[in-house]
This record gives C-alpha cells, structure tokens and sequence, in this order.
C-alpha cells in the first residue's frame, strides 16, 4: 500500500493538482462517523471521477461520494474510506426541454438551483426533502430520503426516468433515458433511490418534471388527544380530497415545531397550541379547488371538533410545509443524544400508537412524533444526556421498538443515532429473506467493494 | 427433448396440466407479436411449488424455460426462443387476498388485469395499468413488461402500481422481494424486476396497489382536418402544465377503419381526432376540460365533443380500445410498433413516419398515446409476401431509429423482447451492457430463463450458445 503523500502525488497526477485536497481540515469535514479519508478529490466530469474510480478498483480504494455532506450520516460509517468524491462541481443543466416536462441534471447540482431554474417555466421537482437550502440532487437520490409531497407525487421512483453513474468497474454507465415513458432494458436506476452510494458513483439524472400549481392552501387542526386527532387524519385520508400533505403529530413534535419557527423567523399558526395534537394537511389547485376544499374542511362535522382550526394562506403554507420537510434535520438535533426512527406500519391504529408512544416517554427519555402520508412515521427518542443509564434506556428502547414494529408486520429504519448505538444495533432491523439477492445487486454494480462497503443495509 | 423429462413433469403436475404434442404446442409458438418460436412442453403450474419443481426438473435436464401469461405481448417476451419448457400461468389465476382499507391486492401471476378492477369496483378502487388487452392479458404478464395503457400517462406503469413480488429463480429458490406497505429497507429490487421481461426470474405472486376512483372524469373528442393541428394540440397542452389521465390521437386512416366497425362516433371526414380524459375533483376536472377544449380550438380543431355520459365515454373508448382489431379486417397482419419521443417533437415525428410510410410502400396508420410521446405506428402486411414482410421490418426499424434520433427510446410499454434486442445498441453502450449482463448473470446465470431476448446477440454484444440437448438451442442473451 502506497502512503498517503505517494498517493496524493498520483492522484494529483491523476486528475490535477487543483482537483486533489489533503489538508487536515478539507479531511475532517468529509468525516463520516470519526472516520477520515486520505484524500478529498473534486471531479469536474463524469469522465474524471470514471477515471478516478477506475483508479480506486485498480488500487482497491474505498470511495465515498458526496454531494453537500448534508446526509453523509445516513446508514453505518463506511468500513473503509480511503477517497472522498466532491462531487459539487458537476453543476450542469444538461437538457431542459420544459415543453416535454423533463429535465437532465448533474448530480451536483444544489436541490434549490434547479427549483429556480424550473420555476421560471412554472415547473418543478416534487422532490421536497430536508436540507433543502444545501442538498445536491445526487445526494438526495442516494440518500432515499422521504419527499414530504410523497402523498401527491409519489417518491423518486415514480419521477426518475434515467440515471448516469460510475459502476465499480469504472465504467460511466446509463439507464432509463429522457422520456416519460420507458421499458427499454432493466430498470437500474430504481436501485440507484436510496443505495447510499454503494452502487455507483451518480454523476446525471433525469426527472420528469410538474407543473408549480396556481395555489398553495393548508388546514391546521389541534386535538386534545391522540385519538381525535387520529379520528381526524383517517377521516380526511378517506375522503378522496386530494390532500398533497396529510401529517399528524404530537405535542412534543408541535413545541419543537414552534421552536424551529422562533429560530427560522416564521410565524407559529394561530391554531396550534401548546399541548395538543395536530392534524395538517396541505392541498393545492387553481381557485375552485381550493375553495372546494376549504368549504368541505370548514363544512366537515367530525366529532370531536378539532379545539381550534384555521385555513393558512399561501405563505404561512409554504412556512409549515417547510418547516415539517426539514423535520429531520431538527428532530436529529433536538436533544444531546437523539435516535431518529422512521417506522412504516401497515396501520396505525389508535391503540398500538398509543403503546409506542408510552413506551418511548419513559423517563429519562422523551419523544417526539409525527405520522406522515403513506404510513410513514418519525420518532424521535431525545436525552438530555449521555450518562450509562440514559444511554442504556435509549439502547433499550430503540431494540423495543424494532422487535414491536416487526411483531405489527412494519419495517424500522434508525436514520440517526450516536455512534455508539448504531455499533450496537442494526439500522435496518431484522435481515430481510432477500438480503442474499441484495448482495448479488452489489456484486454486480461493485465487484471490487469499492463504493462505501459496510454503508448499506447487512453491511453491504 | 428428453421424453424422461415429460414424464417427470405429467408425473408432477398430473397429465391433463402438461402439453407435448406438436398440435397442442403450435398455439403457443405464437403471441401478439411478429415473431415465432415454439416450445417442447407446456405446462401447467397451480402453485409456487408447483413452479420452483418445474424450474428445478428444467435445470437438471438442463433446458430453458419460458413464462407466458396470456400471450397478448407485442415484442416477442413469451416466446420459446431457446424451446424448451413454457410456463403457462393461467390457471394460477386466484386473487388470494383484498385489503380494501388499505388499497391492496395480492394476486397470482394469471389473474386477468381488469378482474383485479372488477373485484374491488364496489368499494370505488380500481387497479390503474389498463393496457389495451386488458379484458385478457394477465397481471404476471404486466409485471414482466412492466405494461402501459392510456392512463399511463398521469397514473404510471405497471411498476408504480406494483409494492411486493414473489420470485422463483432459475434454480427454483423461491423469495420476496418488497413490502406490502411502505418501502422494504434496502435496494429496490421489486422496482427493478418489474419489466425485467422474465430475465431474471418467474413471478408467482404479485401485491398491487389499488387506486381510488376519481370524482369526476370529463372525456372529450377534439375532431382535426389536418394531422399537424392534432399533434400541435397535444404539445401545447403538455408545455401549458395540463396532464391529463389521457391523451390519444387517432389519424383519419386508423378512425375510419374503427368507425367501421364499432361506430363510436369518429367522424369518418376528419384528418385526426383526440381523446382526452381529465379526472380529479369535479371543479378540477371541468376547469382541466375547459383549458384543453380552449387548445384544441386555438388549433384549430373543427369541433370539440364531451361525452354526456358513461354511456358515450364508453363507447369513445371501445373504438380505442378495439382499433387493432379493427385495422385486422383491412390486411392478413398488422405489425403495431412501439416507439417514444420527447413530446415536444410529435409533429416532427409523425411527418416523418408518413415519409418513411411513402419510402417502403406502406399506408403507415397512427393510433397511439400521444400525451406522453408513446407511438404505436402501425404496418398491415401480408405475412405470405416474403419480400413485402421484410420491408414491412425495414419500415419498422426505421421508424425505431428515428425515435432514437429524436431523443426518444426504443420501447415504451411492449418491451424489447426478441423484437428490439438487436437495436439496443442504439441506446446503450458496451459499458451499458456489460453492467446489465452482470445483473443478468446476477440471477440468471446459465441463461435458462427466457434466453434470446432484450439483448442483441449479433457481433460484439453477445454469444450465442448452442447447448447440447437436441433441437433446444439454448441462445444466450
């Protein structure tokens, strides 16, 4: 094995001086879980970072790409990372064509910087996730992290229509294309949502793209308990109003909501209140359909009455759909020592939240919850310190709540969590009967293990 | 064939769900498409097992196996390329279970598309892929192809309808991939079976989604005396933001054929009609109509129809629905191709696929998803004329080309099959290739499940393999 400074000087040699950064600094801040690479290389093409990772397969360098670093915490922190990949100077709009409704990006390109460029159209990308002031369209696709417009636009799957990527060979690969309808050859780039780069260093993708609607209303409505409010979320699921955010959560989710707003200068909604449940729900449409809906929700007779209720205008809609698309990012932050989980059940009825939620309020601990669209859920168990016994009740808890969710036939993912707990525990649960097929996918991407080995789930 | 290998399976499966005479096979050696390839034994399966023991006593006699629903697919997909063993899924036909609250159905692969629709209809669900076949092909056929329909255009293929799938693979391993509800951790394998065309692994069981009935659908007829206003329409309509459920053109050639034999009320004098579908909530669905009718008028279409009722919807659709069973009646074969194109360039590529039409000597009809750029030209030949059978080709691969060259893509919901493998290389790379051969290899690795298609096998890109066992030349993809 070369040194690292021998390293440097092939690398440099490799891709230019200017491309290549070892300095401490520039190292620590693609740390990933304590873990430092040796090199940070900043490509400027698809063709330069194939041909650093042809030159990592050679040598048998683990390569970790990144996009803003916003979610490089995701999954386990890679077993072995001798290279980061920069990948935020591939910026491009490669091909907007806004009259076929399809756009094709470098996967470097910030999240926020083809929202602008889609607007000016009337267009945009339903792809609302946390961080959204840094995220880079790459990371957000390997990422897999939920779009908070899910329940209208469905997940990347439903709007990905083509991908270009590095495969572990070092070759620059494509799949899908630039049309909205497609079966020509395997879907690969389905597998790329959510791989967290073990699979393939991303370098384009391509969406299809939806046109801004006219306008943005929501409903906010708070209970004095859980099961009101549950009655309430049900009810209006049922409905059949086409509701592009149905989000229900706890009053300790609503306290940290509202301290979020303090610091990002919004305004807290009238309606919420200290205390209580809340069910929101966002909706869009030109005049008649907002209106329609607004009549219905203010028509609706649903008992118990919400305590308070009010419609929120464009803006105070815009601030709430913000703020709750962020909530990962404040939720994982909201305590000293903070496990997040997503939980997925096939339903969540009244009685069972009710347990988890009991559970997860034992001292020293306390929780915060939020039930999303398509029965997605976020916990977040908070302790204010790190003592052995704090420690020991989050450690505790979090198994209890994997083994209940996988009793009630869900799945649990640990998004975020010390370094310590995510040792100790698998973030994915219980190894599923296709893990073995799951391997063979990443032999086939990855052949040498070169993409983030140990990242991904049973320690792909 | 080894005749061991027929009495294992009449001994497994009982003789009356196993095919092995040259009469009973020529029925399958066929499907919607083109092409031809017949199979030394068709069988039966009822179960799973029944299927990972078929898959298991096809390896040891070492020949391919082919799955086929109803054969309605359009690029060759259900073919016995390399001969050997066809799965045929009918009579794994029972939906196993209906969670209406939560919008599932868990299905077996030879369950018809519409019936999964009929049986939850009372409760105002639907399943959403509704091919044109859909009164007979079946959902284990729609998984393969990953199929469309005109809906496709604002609800999604089969795979955005699809949450869990089990598998038999090649050595008869049966496994689940997905999750019933929300999303199963790790890799997407269920996105990338779907519409892997049988390739890289049978289908035995199926969980879709169901979708809720819309409120309100509004259809409507735009009726065009020149082509160029009709595909101008559907680009304006696209740039302006409207989806629609459904965008579908029909040329004058095509409508009058259907209108001949359906009567769905086509006016037989124009160039070109649309129908167009809006759904969603009633004022969102008559403020969509509005919009679209103002479009078509601006380009100037001559009239622009509403259905009043179920009954004229209906009817409008028949016509579409039945138009190449109509166009049957005009010449001994049609040959529907299957193309896309980014929609900002319909106009362009209709004009050029009359020209091409002009340059081989064919009335070259149109009757397609214009919404979302998916062409379905058609060719009627003769399939006795040799010489007329290979231009008819010729056509079609220009045709093919042309989306390409447009920025399109060679299939949008027939697949490749054995129709297209050999142009896949206008697509994609040796690099492209090599990766999807890995995957390929991955979960297929003798090549004994649906040899032959998707990819090409002329020079460079693939081998072909003859194996030993007889007359079952074994085509590696």
């Amino acid at each position: 094995m070369s040194s690292v400074a021998d390293l440097s000087t092939r690398l440099e040699k490799l891709v230019g001086g200017d491309r290549v950064r070892a300095s401490e600094s520039s190292l620590r801040d693609f740390a990933i879980g304590g873990r430092t690479p040796m090199a940070v290389l900043q490509p400027r093409s698809a063709e330069e970072a194939a041909e650093i990772v042809s030159f990592a397969a050679a040598e048998k360098l683990a390569v970790v790409a990144c996009g803003s670093r916003s979610k490089l915490e995701l999954g386990m922190p890679p077993q072995r990372y001798d290279l980061a990949l920069g990948m935020t100077d591939l910026r491009r709009i490669a091909h907007y064509d806004p009259g076929d409704l399809t756009v094709s990006v470098d996967a470097g390109l910030p999240l926020h910087e083809l929202a602008r460029v889609l607007a000016e159209k009337n267009q945009f990308l339903p792809l609302a996730v946390p961080c959204s002031a840094t995220s880079t369209v790459g990371g957000a696709i390997a990422s897999g992290i939920d779009s908070a417009l899910r329940r209208q636009y469905g997940t990347p799957r439903d709007f990905l229509i083509g991908a270009e990527f590095v495969d572990g060979t070092g070759k620059h690969c494509k799949s899908g294309g630039r049309v909205v309808k497609n079966v020509t050859g395997y879907d690969l780039h389905k597998l790329l949502i959510g791989s967290l780069g073990t699979l393939g260093v991303i370098t384009r993708l391509n969406f299809r793209t939806f046109p801004l609607p006219e306008l943005r209303r929501s409903y906010l409505a708070s209970f004095p308990t859980l099961e009101a409010a549950l009655n309430f979320h049900a009810a209006l699921f049922n409905s059949g109003l086409p509701f592009s955010n149905l989000e229900l959560f706890d009053p300790e989710f609503g306290a940290l909501l509202a301290a979020f707003f303090d610091k990002d200068g919004g305004i807290v909604p009238e309606s919420h209140a200290a205390g209580e449940w809340h069910v929101f729900a966002s909706f869009e449409g030109n005049a008649a359909v907002i209106g329609r809906i607004q009549r219905e929700l203010r028509e609706r007779s649903d008992q118990p009455q919400p305590s308070r209720s009010e419609t929120l205008d464009e803006q105070s809609s815009q601030q709430m759909s913000g703020a709750l698309r962020e909530a990962f990012d404040w939720l994982r932050s909201a305590a000293p020592s903070a496990a997040l989980l997503r939980i997925v059940l096939p339903q969540f009825a009244a009685g069972d939240l009710t347990e988890l939620l009991r559970l997860s309020q034992k001292l020293p601990l306390h929780s915060a919850f939020t039930l999303r669209a398509c029965n997605i859920a976020y916990l977040a168990l908070l302790a204010d310190n790190e003592d052995a016994q704090t420690n020991a009740a989050l450690e505790r808890l979090v198994s209890e709540l994997f083994s209940r969710v996988e009793a009630k036939k869900g799945s649990a993912t640990l998004l975020h969590a010390p370094l310590w707990l995510k040792n100790r525990i698998s973030l994915w649960g219980t190894r599923r009967g296709d893990f073995a097929l799951m391997q063979r996918v990443k032999q086939a991407f990855d052949p040498h293990n070169i993409f983030a080995p140990g990242r991904f789930v049973g320690g792909i | 064939m080894d005749p061991a290998l027929i009495r294992e399976l009449k001994s497994l499966l009982g003789p009356t769900n196993v095919l092995s005479q040259k009469e009973d096979l020529l029925l399958y050696e066929f499907d919607g498409s083109v092409e031809k390839a017949r199979p030394e034994v068709v069988v039966f399966p009822h179960t799973t097992d029944d299927v990972s023991r078929i898959v298991k006593l096809a390896a040891k006699y070492q020949v391919p196996v082919v799955g086929r629903g109803a054969g309605t697919g359009l690029s060759g997909g259900a073919l016995a390329r390399g001969g050997g063993v066809m799965i045929v899924f009918a009579r794994m036909n029972r939906i196993l279970d209906l969670d209406l609250e939560n919008r599932r159905a868990v299905v077996q692969p030879g369950v018809v598309n519409l019936d999964i629709t009929r049986a939850v209809e009372h409760a105002g669900l639907y399943f959403a892929p509704d091919p044109s076949s859909q009164k007979s092909c079946t959902i284990g056929g729609n998984v393969a192809e990953n199929s469309g329909g005109p809906h496709t255009l604002a609800y999604g293929l089969t795979t955005n309808h699809v949450a869990a799938l089990e598998l038999v693979l090649p050595d008869g391993e049966i496994v689940r991939v997905g999750s019933r509800h929300g999303d199963a951790p790790g890799y997407d394998l269920c996105g990338s079976f779907v519409g892997s065309e049988g390739t890289l692994a049978l289908v035995t069981e199926i969980t879709v989604k169901l979708s809720r009935k819309a409120e309100a659908v509004k259809t409507l007829l735009a009726i065009f005396d020149e082509v160029g206003d009709a595909s101008r329409t559907v680009v304006e309509m696209t740039a302006s933001g409207i989806t629609p459920s459904a965008c579908e053109m029909l040329d004058g050639w095509t409508l009058r054929a259907v209108e001949d034999y359906i009567h769905a009320g086509f006016p037989r004098d124009s160039a070109a009609v649309l129908l167009i579908e809006v759904e969603g909530l009633r004022e969102a669905a008559e403020s969509q109509a509005a919009a679209i009718a103002e479009i078509c008028k601006a380009n100037r279409a001559r009239e622009v129809r509403t259905a009043r009722d179920d009954r004229e919807r209906e009817l409008l659709w028949k016509g579409r629905r039945n138009a190449f069973g109509a166009l049957g009646r005009l010449a001994p074969s049609n040959y529907v191709l299957d193309g896309v194109i980014p929609r900002s360039k319909l106009p362009e590529a209709l004009e050029q696929i009359h020209a091409i039409g002009k340059k081989y000597g064919f009335q070259i009809g149109n009757i397609f998803h214009a919404g979302d750029g998916n062409l379905h030209p058609i060719v009627l030949y003769d399939p006795r004329d040799t010489e007329q059978f290979k231009r008819a080709i010729a056509a079609a691969q220009e045709i093919i080309r042309m989306c390409v060259s447009l920025g399109g893509a060679l299939t949008g919901e027939h697949g490749v099959g054995m129709e297209k493998n050999e142009l896949m290389p206008l697509l994609f790379t040796d690099a492209d290739f090599d990766l999807m051969r890995r995957i390929h290899d991955a979960f297929n690795p003798d090549s004994s499940l649906n040899p032959g298609k998707i990819f090409p096998l002329s020079k460079g890109c693939g081998e072909i393999r003859v194996r030993k066992t007889g007359q079952a030349a074994g085509v590696r993809p």
